[in-house]
């Protein structure tokens, strides 16, 4: 069993829309995946549905391997929610010292690190932790568990760069331990920079699937220049994503045929040919724009 | 060893990262024997996932460049391949000295040249 999260045909309503409309999604274990989406999106209604807090309108999911919902599987994984709700009425020392007992895996070298790592004042009560430090909280308390699967929903909100970075290295540092991670957001750079795989989602549907290495050598701009440009319809064909025409510039997104496309360049008079790679936050941006145009 | 990369660029990471490896080893900066980093310790200090640094590894091991022991860590190949190597990246290095003289006089800037060789090696990169 290599799926570590699956669902299939996903569909959530609320009222007369949509907010899942068929998500079907794999989460590979053993890798860091992001989920990205802009707000809206259904990011949060998934993982909602996935911890079993809210039910379904139609279709399948599964965590590792059994149905949502099962309690064998809650202790099998650890979730950071958007809200970080904690007990606030607890110390910083109280809540760590309430939770360890639950989870026979807990490791307490991770434990003095982390409290170390992410300066947590142990005396402090948790309602008067900083979102940033309620973030930190919530990490440390899943960190410790070594769960299998780590669902984290937007962990980098309301953090600042430094507190971020620290956030995604204990990601990775958790990742080196076996742990898949699956944490959605709606910062690019992040996922860019340390997501194995992504899954980017819009309007409740997949928009964007992979791995993000397999993405980033199959994507490709050709930036042609014209005289007289051809009409668009001259580059449409098998893995042409997008065609924008800019006055005498004519730029192609592609995921096939690249050297095709480039070679059309000489053989319709094109002045200059120029092909370059594509990051992720552009492969997204021009994916929700072709999306928004198809609709 | 300095690795920084740009996660953005659109090239794969671990790809970013056997470049700057094979540079050192290029330069001199790692030399036969040297060990690199453990896996888990370059993914935390570069913040990308520990399957990254892995696929970088297997790469440079295939290459020749690396010997991965298992669970000892990664060492600088001794191999003759190592060194042929870097005989021809000196000589290479006299070929893209002379290339640029001549790019130069022929009133290019550096900035269009660099943009040429860009287009030409994505180019191939997408052909494979």
């Amino acid at each position: 069993m290599k799926a570590v999260v699956e669902t299939r045909e996903l569909t959530k309503r609320f009222g007369d829309t949509y907010a899942l409309a068929g998500l079907t999604i794999t989460v590979p274990r053993g890798q860091i995946v992001g989920f990205l989406g802009r707000n809206g999106s259904g990011k949060t209604t998934t993982i909602k549905i996935l911890l079993d807090v809210i039910r379904r309108t139609s279709g399948e999911a599964t965590l590792l391997g059994e149905p949502t919902g099962s309690v064998a599987v809650r202790r099998r994984i650890g979730f950071l929610g958007e809200d970080k709700r904690l007990y606030s009425y607890m110390t910083v020392r109280e809540i760590i010292a309430f939770t360890r007992p639950f989870f026979p895996s807990w490791r307490v070298e991770t434990e003095t690190r982390l409290l170390m790592d992410f300066e947590l004042p142990l005396n402090r009560k948790v309602s008067a932790l900083s979102k940033g430090m309620r973030t930190k909280l919530g990490l440390l308390l899943n960190l410790c568990r070594n769960s299998e699967l780590l669902i984290l929903d937007e962990p980098s909100e309301g953090l600042d760069p430094v507190m971020a970075e620290q956030m995604l290295q204990s990601l990775v540092r958790q990742a080196a331990d076996g742990t898949t991670i699956f944490f959605s957001s709606h910062q690019v750079a992040e996922i860019e920079q340390i997501a194995d795989h992504i899954i980017a989602i819009e309007k409740g549907r997949v928009m964007l699937e992979g791995s993000l290495d397999h993405l980033r050598q199959k994507f490709r701009r050709v930036n042609l220049v014209f005289d007289d440009p051809p009409p668009p319809e001259a580059f449409r064909r098998d893995g042409v994503d997008r065609v924008i025409v800019q006055g005498r510039t004519i730029s192609i997104l592609a995921s096939r045929n690249v050297d095709e496309i480039a070679a059309l360049g000489p053989l319709l008079a094109a002045k200059s040919v120029d092909v370059q790679s594509v990051g992720l936050k552009e492969l997204f941006l021009e994916k929700v724009k072709g999306d928004h145009a198809d609709s | 060893m300095v690795i920084r990369l740009n996660p953005s660029s659109g090239i794969p990471i671990y790809l970013q990262i056997v470049e700057k490896i094979r540079h050192s080893i290029e330069i001199g900066a790692l030399v036969e024997g040297d060990q690199l980093p453990a896996i888990r310790t370059l993914a935390e200090e570069l913040v990308v996932s520990p399957n990254t640094v892995v696929k970088a590894y297997d790469d440079l091991e295939q290459e020749g460049l690396i010997r991965l022991r298992h669970g000892a860590g990664a060492y600088v190949e001794k191999g003759n391949l190592a060194k042929s190597r870097l005989r021809r990246f000196r000589e290479a290095s006299v070929v893209v000295k002379e290339t640029v003289r001549k790019l130069r006089s022929m009133g290019l800037s550096d900035d269009e040249s660099r943009r040429l060789f860009e287009a030409e090696w994505i180019e191939k990169a997408a052909a494979r």
